[in-house]
């Protein structure tokens, strides 16, 4: 089923949150840092074709773009 | 210039009014003789109205200009009877292939639909199309085209406008009840007018080079991101008649314009391009652009029309077909207002949906842009990872964007609209320009389009609708079942076309209301909608 509104999860939902993170580094390794930077790119593609929804992306963008600008340098 | 192709050269002639003035102002003038001002010159012509075209210079396009037209942008030439011939002399062409490095990334066919008469798209060396588009005005009575004719004043009254023309025998003033600007980017009448003309600038530069030889292509429009013969930057090939191939180097920010169009410097470049092809040089220039419009179309009498109004990058061929379209959108309305069938309120909707028309031209060059020349680091990272992408995974090609290729803008939200008060299917929704579809008239084999010839249209189908009249102007009833058949099934398709259904089709071939039943007094009603009368 398909929901007519959905938001974006902002709560922990990934299992075991350490291996997963484990896995996102091992998928840089041995590779330069620009494969690295066009990895993340590409990933962010997959995934965002993946969740598919626009109003979701958006809020991703959206949080993804204003925890930058409020970040601590 | 070219070795394939000879300018005419167009005689000045001199009016009689130059010298004795005027008995009485041109209904219109059209500034600028380019295919934008010359098929809007046609198609007052064919609406009943003179013209008058005034060009500055004497010849046709010079160079490698507009090279691609739309579906549309030949339908509406059609009408007014040069569709055939150009599409026989044009070349034809539906498959587009993209390649990022070394590799293919993706391929696109154009046509996705059959059953419409006019081909989904050509390529015609622009001076080929203003060649046939003069040679109509010249045999037209009703147009009356004057070379050498250059605008330098312009001064409005509530009744008329006033121009000052410089001609080789020196100023004459000519008054108009209408003038149009379709006088390009650079127009002098937008400027003599004071009009806004705001938007972005881009600091990218692109060489044209347009080279004759037999090569061994297919008629495709081939792209390329990151060539290893170009690196770090895209190249464009295009076919067009004579064995003529555009081809189209981006150059980058910083390149010199100057230096980049010596031979010595192009034809290296297309040696590494071309491998052992034997080619020959054609034509060469180095081009930056921009995407701006007007901020109003219309100026108390004076229109501008096509690049005068917007202009737009050159990637998905928008220029000169919304050009024609704007020429197809503001030419009835001239006419009925002319004639006394309109008030002069009815231009104001020809700003609101072209402008609404150019809008979406501009958003679409310029994502176009974004993606062939991207600002940042970031972004052109964001590029490559979808053309890397897009060799293997299917979700990743519709977001490679070489240039959305021109479709005409539905007036989704034009105040002639009528909007729908019943469900419908398809895309023939107020607004929207008509489809096309083969029909069957009296045993013969037709188009839709053909029986759209100018005036308001109430298409039936099945019996129903009856001629309604506002003021001295009808409507034509065309039945399907009665004046026409849908052999087909198509044209029922199209328009969803259940028994009673009638649409109000507008003089430009475009949706103005429709219903699931006749009603005299809601039909009557939107064609005052349409010709906005309320």
């Amino acid at each position: 089923m398909t929901d007519p509104s959905p938001q974006l999860i902002r709560q922990p939902q990934i299992a075991d949150p350490d291996g997963f993170y484990d896995e996102l580094i091992a998928s840089q390794r041995d590779l330069s840092e620009e494969q690295a930077d066009l990895l993340l790119a590409k990933l962010v593609l997959i995934l965002a074709n993946h969740i598919g929804n626009r109003q979701v992306l958006r809020q991703a963008l959206e949080l993804a773009r204003s925890n930058t600008l409020e970040g601590r340098s | 210039m070219l070795n394939t192709y000879s300018y005419p050269e167009f005689a000045y002639r001199a009016s009689p009014e130059q010298a004795g003035g005027q008995s009485a102002p041109h209904p219109v003038v059209i500034i600028g003789g380019g295919p934008v001002g010359l098929t809007l010159a046609l198609d007052c012509a064919w609406r009943g109205l003179p013209v008058v075209v005034l060009d500055d210079n004497n010849t046709v396009s010079v160079g490698s200009r507009a090279v691609c037209y739309a579906k549309r942008t030949l339908e509406i030439w059609d009408r007014l009877g040069l569709g055939q011939s150009l599409a026989e002399r044009g070349i034809q062409w539906q498959v587009g292939k993209v390649f990022f490095g070394q590799t293919q990334a993706y391929q696109f066919n154009l046509l996705t639909e059959a059953h419409h008469k006019m081909p989904a798209m050509i390529n015609l060396q622009q001076y080929y199309l203003e060649e046939e588009l003069v040679q109509a005005c010249q045999a037209n009575p009703r147009v009356d085209l004057r070379w050498k004719h250059k605008v330098t004043a312009l001064r409005q009254r509530e009744d008329a406008v006033w121009l000052t023309v410089e001609t080789p025998d020196g100023s004459f003033d000519l008054q108009a009840l209408w003038a149009v600007a379709a006088d390009g980017a650079n127009s002098d009448t937008r400027r003599l007018l004071g009009a806004s003309f705001g938007g972005q600038v881009f600091q990218d530069r692109f060489l044209i080079a347009d080279v004759v030889m037999k090569a061994a292509f297919p008629t495709e429009r081939w792209f390329w991101f990151d060539p290893p013969f170009h690196r770090h930057q895209s190249v464009l090939l295009h076919k067009q008649c004579d064995n003529i191939w555009r081809i189209d180097f981006q150059l980058g920010r910083d390149a010199d314009p100057e230096e980049e169009k010596k031979p010595e410097k192009v034809i290296p470049r297309l040696r590494a391009m071309l491998g052992e092809v034997p080619f020959e040089l054609e034509w060469v220039s180095v081009y930056q652009f921009a995407c701006r419009r007007a901020d109003q179309f219309r100026h108390g009498r004076v229109l501008l029309i096509g690049d005068a109004a917007h202009q737009v990058s050159p990637f998905g061929a928008r220029g000169a077909n919304s050009g024609v379209q704007d020429a197809d959108n503001l030419a009835w309305k001239l006419a009925l207002v002319i004639q006394g069938q309109a008030s002069p309120d009815l231009l104001q909707s020809y700003h609101e949906e072209r402008a609404f028309a150019a809008d979406d031209n501009l958003r679409n060059s310029t994502r176009s842009t974004d993606f062939i020349s991207p600002k940042s680091r970031a972004s052109l990272r964001l590029r490559n990872a979808v053309l890397e992408l897009a060799r293997t995974e299917a979700f990743a090609r519709p977001l490679v964007n070489s240039g959305r290729l021109s479709t005409p803008t539905p007036y989704t939200a034009s105040p002639l609209n009528t909007a729908d008060t019943e469900v419908f299917a398809g895309a023939m929704r107020p607004g929207a320009p008509c489809a096309d579809a083969p029909v069957m008239v009296g045993g013969q084999s037709r188009w839709l389009l053909e029986l759209l010839r100018g005036g308001f249209v109430l298409l039936s189908f099945g019996a129903g609708a009856q001629e309604v009249r506002v003021g001295d102007l009808s409507t034509q009833v065309l039945e399907v079942g009665r004046d026409l058949s849908d052999g087909q099934g198509e044209l029922t398709r199209r328009y969803d076309g259940q028994a009673g259904t009638v649409y109000l089709l507008r003089p430009d071939q475009h949706v103005a209301a429709r219903w699931r039943r006749f009603d005299a007094a809601a039909a009557e009603a939107a064609l005052r909608r349409a010709l906005a009368l309320h």
